[in-house]
C-alpha cells in the first residue's frame, strides 16, 4: 500500500482518494455501496416515513433516502482518505505540527514573544469595549471554563489522575460564596481566597480515600464524590435551600460603587481575565518545577516513581488540592456572575465538559487547554443558529478531534533545559 | 572487616501458600560488587522488592547502615521512597523509565528526594529555588555524560535505543545519591559489546562514587569477572555464597543450574 501512497502527482493523490484503505477500486466501490446501504437503512424510519396523525396518512419521502445514500457514498471515500492520510502522516504527527513549531519559534525569540503577547493581550483587554453585552457574557463563561480546565489539567493532564467529579469543587466554591453572602454578607473579594482555600481543603478530603486507586477505579470514586456533593446540595434544604437554589447573590463591588448590569459584566470580564492570567502563571510555573516533574513521573509509572524517592501520598494529595483550588475560585466567580445558583449547575455534564476541554485541548498543555475551552464553549454558542443540529455538530467535532488528533489539539511540549554543557553538546551533534 | 552497609537476616516472604524467599541471609560491605544469581523464578527480583520496600518481608530483618558506623536502621515495611531516601536505589528488570519525559528529566526525577523546593518556591521562583533547579540540571547532565548519554539529553526516553535506556535507568538511580546501587539484570537484552561496556561502567561507578553495587544477572561471564562475591538463590533459598571461584566449583550450584543426573 505504501507504494501507492508515496506516488507523487495528481494521479497518485486521485488513486489514493479512490482506493484508500482498500486493495482495489472495485473493492472501494463495494465498501462505499455497503456504507450507503447501511446508512439508508438506519435513517429510513426517521427520514423516509412521515406519519401524519391528523389526516391519518403516511408520506414516503424516498428522495431523502437517495440523498443520504449519495452523501454517505461519497462521504465514506473522504473518511477513508482522511484515515489513510493520517496513517501516512503518523510519523509527522508525532513531531510538532507547523502551528506548534511557529509557536515555539515565537516563544524562544524575546521580541517576537513580546509582540505575540501584545497581539493576544490587546484584543483581550479591548474585547468588552468592542463587543456587546451578550458576547462579553459568553466570553466570561469561556474564561471560567479555561480556568477550570487549567485546574483539572493539573490533576488529569499532569498527575494522570482521572477525576470525573471535578465539578464538586466548583460547587463548593459557588455555594460557599452564596451562603456566606446570604447569611453574613461577606463580599466577593473576601470570599475569593476563602473559596480557593475551601477548594484546597475539599481536594485533600477527596484525595485521602482515593490514594490507593488508579485509572478506572479512581474515575468511578470521583464520579461518586461529584454526585454526593450534588445530592447533598439538592436535599439538605435547610442549609442549601435545595433545588430552588440561592438567589440575589451580590455581584462584586467596585470601590463601593453601584454598577449597572452592563458595567458589572464588563467588570466581571476583567476580574476573570486577571484570574486567568494568575492561573496560567501559577500552573506554568508549577508544571516546570520539581513538583511538576514529580506529577509527570507519577503519571508515567507509579512504582518507578516511588522507587526514585518520590512520596506518592504527598504528590497525589498536592495534585488534588492544587487542582481543586482553581475550581473553588472559579465557583466563587460563577456565583457572583450569575447571582443565582442551584444544584442543576453542577451536574456530571459540567465535569464531563471540563474533562473534554482537557482531553481535546491536549493533556498537560496549557495552550491546548485554552484552545480546547475556546472551541468547546464558544462553538455551541455560535452554533445556536443551527439550533437543531447544534449538539450533533458538537459531538461530531469531538469525534473528529479524537480520531485525527488523539494527542489533543496542541500537545504538551517537553521543556528544553539549559545546562553547563549546552554549547558543547550542540556542536557535538 | 568493617560493618556491612546492607545486612539481611533470615528474611522470609510468603505469597499466600508459596514461600518465595526462605530464610535468606545476605550482607553487602562498602565498595563491594555483589552479584545475586540463580535460575529463573528463584526469587531474585522478589528479594530486591523486599529490600527496597515494594514488598514487606513476612519475617526477618533488613538492616541498612549507609555510613557503615555499626548503627543500622531497620527498613522492613518502610515505603519505597523512604528506602530510596536512606540511600538504596534500584533499576528494574523490565525497564521502568518515564517514557514521555526526556532523558535529562528522567535523571532529574532521581534528585527529587535530595531537593526541597515546594509549591511556594515553584510559583515565586525565588533565588533558592532557581539555584537548586540549576544545580539539579547540571548534576543530571553530568550523570548523563558519565553513563555516555550526553547526545540524548533532550530525547524522550521512549525514543532511545534499548541499551541506552538501561544506562539511563542507572543514571537515574545514581541521581538519588545512593550508598548501594541495586541493578536488576542490567545486561538483559544487550549484545556482547554492550555488555562489556556496561561492565566497565559499573566498575567505574563503584570506584568513582565509592558505592556498593549489588546486581542480579544471568550473564555468567560478566558476573564471574566483575563481582567480589556471589550469592546463589534457588527456590527461595540461599544455596551458596563466596568468591566467583568458590561458587563456580560449588556442587550445589552446579546442581541447581544443570540439574542432577540420574545415575548418582
Amino acid at each position: 500500500m505504501n507504494n501507492t501512497l508515496n506516488e507523487t502527482g495528481h494521479q497518485g493523490a486521485l488513486r489514493l482518494l479512490l482506493s484508500a484503505g482498500c486493495h482495489s477500486i472495485p473493492h472501494a466501490l463495494r465498501k462505499s455501496a455497503m456504507v450507503a446501504a447501511w446508512f439508508a437503512f438506519l435513517t429510513f424510519p426517521i427520514l423516509v416515513i412521515k406519519v401524519n396523525t391528523i389526516e391519518n396518512t403516511v408520506a414516503w419521502r424516498w428522495e431523502n433516502m437517495l440523498a443520504i445514500a449519495v452523501a454517505t457514498f461519497f462521504g465514506s471515500y473522504v473518511w477513508r482518505w482522511l484515515l489513510a492520510r493520517k496513517e501516512i502522516k503518523r510519523d509527522e504527527a508525532k513531531r510538532e505540527s507547523v502551528a506548534e513549531r511557529l509557536l515555539t519559534k515565537v516563544q524562544s525569540h524575546p521580541i517576537l514573544k513580546l509582540a505575540g503577547l501584545a497581539a493576544i493581550a490587546i484584543p483581550a483587554v479591548l474585547y468588552p469595549q468592542v463587543f456587546d453585552l451578550y458576547q462579553t457574557n459568553i466570553m466570561v463563561s469561556c474564561l471560567v471554563f479555561i480556568v477550570l480546565g487549567l485546574g483539572l489539567n493539573i490533576v488529569v493532564g499532569l498527575a494522570g489522575l482521572l477525576d470525573l467529579g471535578y465539578v464538586a469543587f466548583y460547587a463548593v466554591g459557588a455555594y460557599a460564596y452564596a451562603l456566606c453572602n446570604l447569611h453574613w454578607g461577606i463580599g466577593f473579594w473576601t470570599m475569593l481566597p476563602l473559596g480557593a482555600a475551601l477548594g484546597t481543603i475539599m481536594g485533600v478530603i477527596l484525595g485521602f480515600p482515593v490514594l490507593r486507586l488508579r485509572g478506572d477505579y479512581l474515575a468511578i470514586v470521583t464520579l461518586g464524590f461529584g454526585e454526593i456533593i450534588r445530592l447533598v446540595l439538592e436535599n439538605w434544604g435547610d442549609v442549601t435551600k435545595g433545588p430552588s437554589g440561592i438567589s440575589n447573590i451580590a455581584r462584586p463591588e467596585f470601590f463601593g460603587m453601584k454598577l449597572t448590569i452592563a458595567q458589572s459584566t464588563m467588570y466581571m470580564y476583567y476580574i476573570m481575565l486577571g484570574l486567568l492570567v494568575l492561573t496560567i502563571f501559577c500552573v506554568s510555573r508549577l508544571q516546570h518545577s520539581r513538583i511538576g516533574r514529580a506529577w509527570l513521573a507519577l503519571r508515567e509509572d507509579e512504582i518507578a516513581c516511588q522507587a526514585m524517592g518520590i512520596d506518592k501520598v504527598k504528590t497525589k494529595l498536592l495534585a488534588f488540592a492544587l487542582g481543586a483550588t482553581w475550581a473553588g475560585m472559579a465557583g466563587v466567580v460563577f456565583a457572583a456572575r450569575t447571582t443565582f445558583i442551584n444544584p442543576a449547575s453542577f451536574t456530571f455534564w459540567e465535569s464531563a465538559m471540563i474533562l473534554s476541554i482537557v482531553v481535546i485541548g491536549g493533556m498537560g498543555s496549557i495552550r491546548g487547554v485554552i484552545a480546547g475551552a475556546i472551541i468547546l464553549i464558544l462553538v455551541p454558542e455560535y452554533l445556536r443558529e443551527f439550533s437543531e443540529f447544534r449538539m450533533l455538530l458538537f459531538g461530531a467535532i469531538m469525534v473528529m478531534v479524537m480520531v485525527f488528533r488523539p494527542q489533543g489539539l496542541i500537545s504538551a511540549k517537553r521543556k528544553i533545559y539549559t545546562y553547563k554543557g549546552t554549547s558543547e553538546a550542540g556542536s557535538g551533534q | 572487616m568493617s560493618n556491612p552497609v546492607l545486612n539481611v537476616k533470615a528474611v522470609d516472604k510468603d505469597f499466600g501458600g508459596i514461600r518465595a524467599l526462605d530464610d535468606v541471609d545476605l550482607v553487602v560491605h562498602q565498595k563491594e560488587i555483589v552479584a545475586l544469581i540463580g535460575p529463573n523464578g528463584a526469587g531474585k527480583t522478589t528479594f530486591f522488592n523486599c529490600i527496597t520496600g515494594i514488598y514487606a518481608p513476612t519475617s526477618g530483618d533488613v538492616l541498612v547502615d549507609p555510613k557503615a558506623t555499626g548503627d543500622p536502621v531497620r527498613v522492613n515495611g518502610k515505603k519505597p521512597n523512604k528506602v530510596t531516601e536512606l540511600g538504596m536505589a534500584r533499576t528494574f528488570q523490565n525497564i521502568r523509565l518515564f517514557p514521555s519525559m526526556t532523558a535529562l528529566e528522567n535523571v532529574m526525577i532521581g534528585t527529587h528526594c535530595r531537593t526541597k523546593s515546594a509549591v511556594f518556591g515553584a510559583i515565586t521562583r525565588c533565588k533558592a529555588t532557581r539555584n537548586e533547579e540549576q544545580a539539579v540540571i547540571d548534576r543530571s547532565y553530568e550523570l548523563l555524560k558519565l553513563v555516555g548519554l550526553d547526545q540524548y539529553v533532550n530525547e524522550t526516553s521512549a525514543n532511545m535505543p534499548y541499551g541506552k535506556q538501561r544506562r539511563l535507568e542507572i543514571a537515574r538511580a545514581l541521581a538519588t545519591d545512593p550508598f548501594l546501587l541495586l541493578l536488576d539484570e542490567p545486561a538483559a537484552g544487550m549484545n556482547p559489546q554492550e555488555t562489556h561496556d556496561l561492565e566497565k561502567l559499573i566498575v567505574d561507578l563503584r570506584d568513582r562514587f565509592d558505592i556498593a553495587i549489588m546486581l542480579i544477572e544471568h550473564d555468567m561471564k560478566m558476573v564471574m569477572s566483575m563481582s567480589d562475591r556471589i550469592y546463589v538463590l534457588d527456590y527461595g533459598r540461599m544455596i551458596a555464597d563466596g568468591t566467583p571461584r568458590e561458587v563456580a566449583e560449588n556442587p550445589a550450584v552446579i546442581k541447581a543450574y544443570l540439574g542432577e543426573s540420574d545415575d548418582d
